[in-house]
Formats: structure tokens, C-alpha cells, sequence
């Protein structure tokens, strides 16, 4: 069942033989030390997985390896750049955006997505692409705000 | 004293004002923390049993400064979210004067940091930040002395500013602390206690700053528990039974072994798979074979009310006055009802998780838990080790709110870890965190209280069952009243629960403050009178005079008699010190009965807030949580059989409930701080309850008000 995989990680060329019924987050997490990307209910329910496939956000715990073949993964680690926090993280630390952290990143990086999909989205469109990732501490009105700002920013022209 | 009773202690709300009359005082676990028991209870016993563990006398215990000038700061306390990894270094750093960003905080290292007894019950600023800010006051005291030293100088020539002692008439004279310390641990200890800083002086103390764990929690390099790499680590996944209570009958692990790699442990009941792929060992589980036999069910989510009732052991008074009779004599209109509150999950993003690492006769525990001083003694306990052998390391903890003050998950991986000579890993699936999670007690309260012609509340007799005694007591000024509580809120007596019960985010008082207020909107109700004037009119307590008068302010609120049609409801509370008022508009969909709750207004009076950011984030977070527990969260159960295990079927918040959230901080500079991190949840339940009321008239006696629930009380 193992087959050769080649797909770009966080801007770098992977190329790994892997089981193909796998399931991405838990290759990210114990092949590769990604521990950014985390396990939350292993359904697809709440969206602590979320990674960026080809700019898309998806869950990557119910995502299978074999169909990165040849894409682009993004995790939350490869979102800076040169020490450098990406518009939608300092979003996050400004607005304090965030309590136990755990769902921070697949929250950020859904933003992502959303953003590259909607430069400049309403309050009402980001709490409906936002809907489905959850947060228990109740960090909500102030990832909405971040996400705001970030789009704010990000239109001022440093959008990568 | 046992772990157990510690946790058991989050039940009683430790605030200020109780009676002390009819309560004795104890002090205990160091640092000032005073508990007040009452007399007969056995919390009381075991403490004139034993020597509790006190914080440590030593200064140096709590901090120690580096050659570099960075300070270390070290708690027993963890960080889950709440935000005392800022508010901690915000006390230390004003009161040891140096910069706040020099801080780094270690926590809940059991190796290195002062012993603690849990993170919970809004405890860490009111009771570990005392002596950390005395601990810290003497530290500078010390540090002017040994600068005095250095010049060949009286102390009383210097002072302390940003890490530096400098001559007061002299400021670019000076020496940092680091040159002092050559980051050596200080020798040198006061004689008599050192002054601490006045609030009108505090720097640091007080202001609004944002997280100091945001940058690695946005990176992805903030690691939690799951998070931790050692060296031929195995991942662990357990055989579990369908149902609490069910035996294993038969067993056929075999199957299992066709899983390369597999290795299965099989001790007494635990039978576990052992992997280095994590998705294999869970493949691996799934190839067991094993039969159960259930224990026949009894209880349900619909029934279970009616048992506990039956099951309750004789009551306890909480609080009494006058006579109850005389009260029902001169009311104009008696109301008796009775509250329902269903069982509910903590839920945390993150699972309960573990790696253990075992070496002779040494273990090393990462965990996700609130208490890592008792998971030492419980490893230390399973391995048949002295607790000093074992260290537990807390990393970024991903949500608690009590249910992490459990942590069954500690013992199960150092077990497996010394059975297979490796690191071995836990970390629960969410249908195990539904499994194992100790729920938030199902409750009843029965309240019959009635009002005169006039509008003052005559009588009040109260009686809650099985939610805990924390926030039961009322705090109206009524003449004749009785509160009294039946059965423990935690674990409850033998028979009473199904399933693990335990503390959840302000526990009991989220159950008690729901029918407190909604009777007391009931009352205003059958007296004609705008809940507000309602209230004003029967407290004297001014504190909460104040924060309902700031809540009323914001919200805008105009008098009106319920239902208005509005949708306007009011809630109060007192949890932890802290004062609440919430006024909340909700909007009743009258064809489905569903309710959004469009706007909630929170006033808080928490003496003085070391944070206020901090502050206005666990206000922000506990409504929009509290929102769960209010209108959807309920665990459906048959007997020891949990039927929810996962966010499709048992439903938290999300971003599309969001109301327009709106905070206003009492902030009284002088006060002694309080809790922060639950008081503004615990109004939730009520605070919907009559907004619902007010919208369509129907009062709902049980939570979560689901549509359902709401169209059954319409049709009443």
C-alpha cells in the first residue's frame, strides 16, 4: 500500500513513500514534528486540524495523504516568513484573539482562506466561513475583529 | 488531605462577607489562602488530621534572576487560557520593579516550581498573588540591601527601578539586580517584612496588556501536551467499555497483532495497543474483539431529575433568618417552582492528554491537566513510587474549566510506559473525552418564596440538590429565609450520578444562579414591577446595587413590566468575590421557538483588576460560553451509556450565536482583587430565562432552553 508521495510543504519539495489510506494531520504530526496542526475530534467537526491545501482550507484529519500528491500543504508553522508574522497572525496577538491557543491555528489558518477567496469580507460573510471551525474559550468576537483588521492590512497591499 | 478533597473545595464559594459566626477559620496551603469550613465538615477533620502543604517561606522559591537580568517567575498555577501567565508577571514585575517583557513565567513544573494545590475555582490572583507580590516585595527589599552593600551605602540612600537599584538623588548611579545576583540564588533574607507596593503606586498593575503567549500560540510553537517528542515514544490507544459500569466478559486481543508493529498490553482490565503510528494503534484497537456485559439502565436524561431527588441525602443549611412562616403570612402571591439543570461537558478543544516517561525508577509526566502537584502523587501512586521520583511538566494547557482537574489519562500512560519500557503517549479521542469527562452535575432546585402588596420579597425558601452549595446563598434583603443544599455537588453520594461528575466552570453556581433569578423575575413578575426596580427595591447590598445600576446604564434600560415583548431579561450573581450584573435582548422565532440572543451587557466589580484586558476576555469568553449551557449543551445518556460523542450531536457555541457583547469593569482600585475567570458565566442561564420570558411570556424551568423545551412550556 505504500506509494511514493511528492508534494511541496511549507515551500519545500517533499518527496516520502506513505501509506496511502493515511490521513494527513497525523503524517504532519509524526513524520514531519508539525505539531501546529492539532487533533480535536478526528471527524471534521471542529476544525483545530485546518490546513491550507493549494490555498484551501481543509481538515486535514480527514484528508488522505495520497490526494496531496503533487499540491501545496501550508501548516501554521510555514506562515511567517523570515521571522516575520503573517498580517492575520498579528491580527490575532493584537486583538488578543485567543485564550488556550488550541484552536488558534487551524482558526488562522481558515482565515486564510477566506481572505484569499474574499480580500475584503463583511462581518456577516467571515462568521459564515469561520462557522464550522470551534472555539471553547469564547474567543469569537475577538477572531472576528482580528479578521477584520487583518483584511484591512492585508489590502493595503502586503498580501502574499 | 487527599487530591480529592482539595477539588472538592471548588463547591464552596471562598469570597469574602460570609458569616463568620457560624463558620470557622482555617488557614491553610500557605500564603494567606484562608478557607472557611463549617464546622462538621469532614475538610474540617482531616485539616486538624494533617499538615497541610504550605508555599514555601523562601523568596527564591517563587523567583530567581538571571545573569542576563530576565526574570523568572514560578507558579505551581498553569496557563489554560485564562491569562495568568500575564496577570502573574504583571503583579511580579510591578512589585519586584523591572520591566514586565523580562518576565518569563514557569509553570506548573512540579520539580521546579512552589507546591499548589490545583488552577481553579478563581483562585491564582486572589490567593498565590499575595505571596508572589510578597515574595517579591522582599526581593527588592533584599536586592536595596545588597546594592547598599556594593557602594558602601545606608539602604535607605537607594531605590529600585526597571532592574536596577540607583541612588535616589542619583539615578544614573546604579547596579542592575543581575550584577547583585551573578544569577545566584539569594542568600540573604529580610528580618522583618518588606513593604509592598501602594495601589496608587503600582505601575504595571492595573493597566490593560495583551497575552505574553500570543506570538507561540499564533506560530504554532506553542507546544501542549500532545505536542511533546521523546525518543522512541509509542502512541497508546485503550479497549474501553461501550457503557460506566459495563464488564469485560470476553476478550480476543489476537486479531490485533496482524498490525505491523502492533504491541498489545494486556493488565488486569487495562488492555491497550501500543504503536509508533498513532493511526495504527488506533487500527489495531479496532481489530479486538471483546464482549461486555451492561448493567441494565436506569436513568436518563428525561428521568434523572426524579431519582436524584429520591436518592438525596438530608440536607444541609447553608443560610437561615427569621421564620418562614411568618413570610408566607404576609404575601400577597406565593410562587413554587422548580429548576432543572441537565448534565453538561467541558468539552476543551483539547482531550485529556499525556506522554509518561518512565527510567528506573524515575518518571517524567507532560500533561494536559489543572493540577499537576496531584498527578504527581497519583503517578507516584500507580508506579508504587515516592512522589519525589516523579516530575510532571505542564505545557500550554488547550482548555479546563475543571475538567482537567481530573486526570485519569496521567495514570493510564505511566502505567503503560513502565509495562513497555518506552515513552509512551495518550492522548484521549473525543468519544473518550465524552467517555471520561466528569460532567457538570445534573441539579434540581426547588424554590417557594412570595411577595406583598408593596413588592418586598417575604420569604425565601430554598433548596438545591445535587448542584453544590456555591452560589445558593441569596444575597436580597428578605426577612424570613432558608437555603439548603442536599447532596455534594461534585461527586455526589454512591448512586446518585451514572457516570464521573465534577466541577465546571464556576461549579454550582451556574444551576443556582438560573433559579435564583428566575424565581426573583418570577416574584417581579406576579408583583407587576420592572424587573430592575423589582431588584433595586429588595437589595441593600450596595456593591451589588452598583453593578446593576453600571449594567443598567449601558444597556439603556428602561423600566417596563414583564413580558414587555422586548426581550430584555436581567440576571445577578456573586461568584468568587466578584459582583455580576447581565442584561441581555433575545429574539424568539414564535413559529420554531428558537431564541437568539442579540445583545448581552455584563458589569463586574472584581475589586481591583490586575489586568483589565485580561478582565474583559474571560468576561467575553464566560458569556459566549455560557451561552452553550443556556440553549443547547445537554448530555444524552442511557444509564452509564453516554449517547454524545462529538460536536455533531452535542452542540457548543458558535460564531454565528454571537451577540453583540458589551463589558463594563467596576474597577476599584483599592479593593482587593477577586476571581476573573467564572463569575460572568454563572448569570447566563437566568439572564436568557427572562429575557425568553419577557419576549413571549412562557418561563422555561429547565436548561438548555432548546426549542423544544420552549414550545412545551408555550403549550402549557
Amino acid at each position: 500500500m505504500s506509494k511514493k508521495v511528492r508534494f511541496k510543504l511549507n515551500g519545500q519539495l517533499k518527496s516520502l513513500a506513505l501509506d496511502q489510506t493515511r490521513m494527513l494531520l497525523w503524517v504532519l504530526r509524526t513524520d514531519f514534528a508539525l505539531t501546529g496542526s492539532k487533533y480535536g475530534c478526528g471527524e471534521g467537526f471542529c476544525g483545530a486540524c485546518t490546513v491550507l491545501v493549494n490555498g484551501e482550507a481543509v481538515r486535514s484529519c480527514q484528508y488522505p495523504v495520497e490526494d496531496i500528491d503533487g499540491k501545496e500543504v501550508i501548516t501554521i508553522e510555514g506562515l511567517a516568513k523570515n521571522g516575520n508574522l503573517h498580517p492575520i497572525q498579528n491580527a490575532f496577538v493584537e486583538h488578543d484573539a485567543l485564550q488556550c491557543g488550541f484552536c488558534t491555528p487551524g482558526m488562522i489558518l481558515n482565515a486564510y482562506s477566506l481572505l484569499l477567496k474574499n480580500p475584503s469580507p463583511t462581518q456577516e460573510e467571515i462568521i459564515l466561513e469561520m462557522e464550522d471551525n470551534l472555539c471553547r474559550c469564547g474567543a469569537h468576537v475577538r477572531i472576528v475583529q482580528a479578521v477584520l483588521t487583518a483584511a484591512q492590512k492585508m489590502s493595503g497591499g502586503s498580501r502574499r | 488531605m487527599k487530591k480529592d478533597d482539595f477539588l472538592a473545595l471548588d463547591f464552596y464559594d471562598i469570597g469574602p462577607g460570609l458569616p463568620l459566626s457560624r463558620r470557622k477559620f482555617l488557614k491553610l496551603m500557605g500564603g494567606g489562602i484562608v478557607i472557611l469550613f463549617t464546622v462538621r465538615d469532614p475538610l474540617f477533620l482531616e485539616a486538624q488530621r494533617r499538615r497541610w502543604q504550605q508555599l514555601p517561606e523562601d523568596f527564591n522559591a517563587f523567583l530567581r534572576i538571571g545573569e542576563d537580568g530576565r526574570v523568572s517567575c514560578f507558579t505551581g498555577k498553569i496557563e489554560m487560557g485564562q491569562g495568568v501567565i500575564t496577570s502573574l508577571a504583571q503583579m511580579l514585575a510591578d512589585e519586584l520593579e523591572v520591566p514586565l517583557d523580562s518576565v518569563d513565567m514557569v509553570m506548573g513544573d512540579t520539580d521546579l516550581c512552589p507546591w499548589d494545590m490545583g488552577t481553579w475555582g478563581s483562585m491564582t490572583t486572589r490567593f498565590f498573588g499575595p505571596p508572589l507580590r510578597a515574595a517579591a516585595a522582599e526581593a527588592r527589599a533584599v536586592l536595596i540591601e545588597l546594592a547598599a552593600e556594593h557602594f558602601q551605602s545606608d539602604p535607605s540612600q537607594f531605590i529600585a527601578e526597571a532592574g536596577f537599584i540607583c541612588y535616589k538623588s542619583q539615578k544614573q548611579k546604579k547596579v542592575s539586580y543581575a550584577q547583585l545576583t551573578k544569577g545566584k540564588k539569594i542568600a540573604k533574607h529580610l528580618a522583618g517584612k518588606a513593604p509592598q507596593e501602594k495601589p496608587e503606586n503600582f505601575s504595571i498593575v492595573g493597566k490593560p496588556v495583551l497575552r505574553l503567549d500570543s506570538v507561540e500560540k499564533v506560530t504554532g510553537k506553542a507546544k501542549f501536551a500532545g505536542d511533546v517528542r521523546e525518543p522512541g515514544m509509542l502512541y497508546a490507544r485503550i479497549l474501553r467499555p461501550p457503557a460506566h459500569g459495563a464488564k469485560l466478559s470476553d476478550v480476543d486481543t489476537s486479531p490485533a497483532k496482524n498490525v505491523q508493529g502492533a504491541r498489545i498490553i494486556q493488565e488486569g482490565d487495562l488492555i491497550a495497543v501500543l504503536h509508533d503510528d498513532p493511526e495504527q494503534a488506533e487500527k489495531a484497537l479496532r481489530l479486538i474483539k471483546a464482549r461486555w456485559e451492561k448493567s441494565e439502565a436506569k436513568v436518563d436524561e428525561n428521568n434523572i431529575f426524579d431519582h436524584l431527588v429520591q436518592v438525596a441525602p438530608e440536607g444541609e443549611v447553608v443560610s437561615e433568618g427569621g421564620i418562614l412562616a411568618e413570610g408566607e403570612k404576609v404575601s400577597k402571591t406565593v410562587i413554587t417552582n422548580t429548576y432543572l439543570d441537565g448534565y453538561v461537558a467541558h468539552a476543551t478543544i483539547e482531550t485529556h492528554t499525556a506522554l509518561a516517561k518512565v527510567e528506573g525508577n524515575k518518571a517524567t509526566i507532560w500533561a494536559s491537566t489543572q493540577n499537576p502537584f496531584g498527578v504527581k502523587d497519583d503517578v507516584a501512586s500507580v508506579l508504587g513510587f515516592p512522589a519525589e521520583n516523579v516530575r510532571v511538566i505542564t505545557p500550554w494547557v488547550g482548555g479546563g474549566f475543571g475538567g482537567k482537574a481530573s486526570n485519569r489519562q496521567t495514570g493510564e500512560a505511566a502505567k503503560l510506559a513502565k509495562l513497555a519500557g518506552k515513552p509512551v503517549q495518550i492522548a484521549w479521542t473525543r468519544a473518550e473525552e465524552f467517555f471520561y469527562d466528569t460532567f457538570r452535575p445534573a441539579a434540581v432546585v426547588k424554590i417557594k418564596a412570595g411577595v406583598d402588596t408593596s413588592g418586598r420579597i417575604t420569604f425565601w425558601d430554598y433548596g438545591v440538590y445535587f448542584a453544590g452549595e456555591r452560589g445558593s446563598q441569596h444575597y436580597y434583603d428578605i426577612p424570613h429565609h432558608r437555603t439548603m443544599s442536599f447532596g455534594s455537588g461534585w461527586r455526589g453520594t454512591p448512586g446518585s450520578h451514572p457516570f464521573g461528575t465534577g466541577a465546571w466552570r464556576a461549579p454550582a453556581n451556574n444551576t443556582n444562579t438560573f433559579a435564583r433569578e428566575s424565581q426573583v423575575d418570577a416574584l417581579a413578575t406576579a408583583a407587576g414591577m420592572d424587573p430592575l426596580e423589582f431588584r433595586l427595591k429588595n437589595l441593600k447590598d450596595e456593591r451589588m446595587i452598583r453593578v446593576l445600576r453600571a449594567v443598567a446604564r449601558k444597556f439603556g434600560w428602561t423600566p417596563a413590566k414583564p413580558p414587555s415583548g422586548r426581550g430584555y431579561g436581567i440576571a445577578t450573581g456573586i461568584d468568587a468575590g466578584t459582583y455580576v450584573a447581565h442584561m441581555a435582548e433575545v429574539e424568539v422565532d414564535k413559529k420554531t421557538m428558537k431564541v437568539r440572543v442579540k445583545r448581552v451587557v455584563c458589569a463586574q466589580d472584581m475589586g481591583l483588576s490586575i489586568n483589565p484586558e485580561g478582565a474583559k476576555t474571560q468576561m467575553e469568553g464566560c458569556i459566549t460560553m455560557g451561552l452553550g449551557y443556556a440553549l443547547s449543551e445537554d448530555i444524552r445518556f442511557k444509564g452509564g451509556e453516554i449517547l454524545d460523542s462529538n460536536f455533531d450531536t452535542y452542540e457548543i457555541p458558535r460564531f454565528s450565536w454571537l451577540p453583540k457583547i458589551e463589558t463594563v469593569l467596576i474597577d476599584d482600585k483599592n479593593a482587593a482583587p477577586q476571581g476573573g475567570g467564572e463569575p460572568a458565566i454563572i448569570c447566563m442561564g437566568g439572564v436568557v430565562a427572562n429575557a425568553i420570558h419577557d419576549a413571549i411570556g412562557v418561563r422555561v424551568f429547565q436548561l438548555p432552553m432548546t426549542a423544544e423545551r420552549i414550545k412545551q412550556a408555550s403549550e402549557m
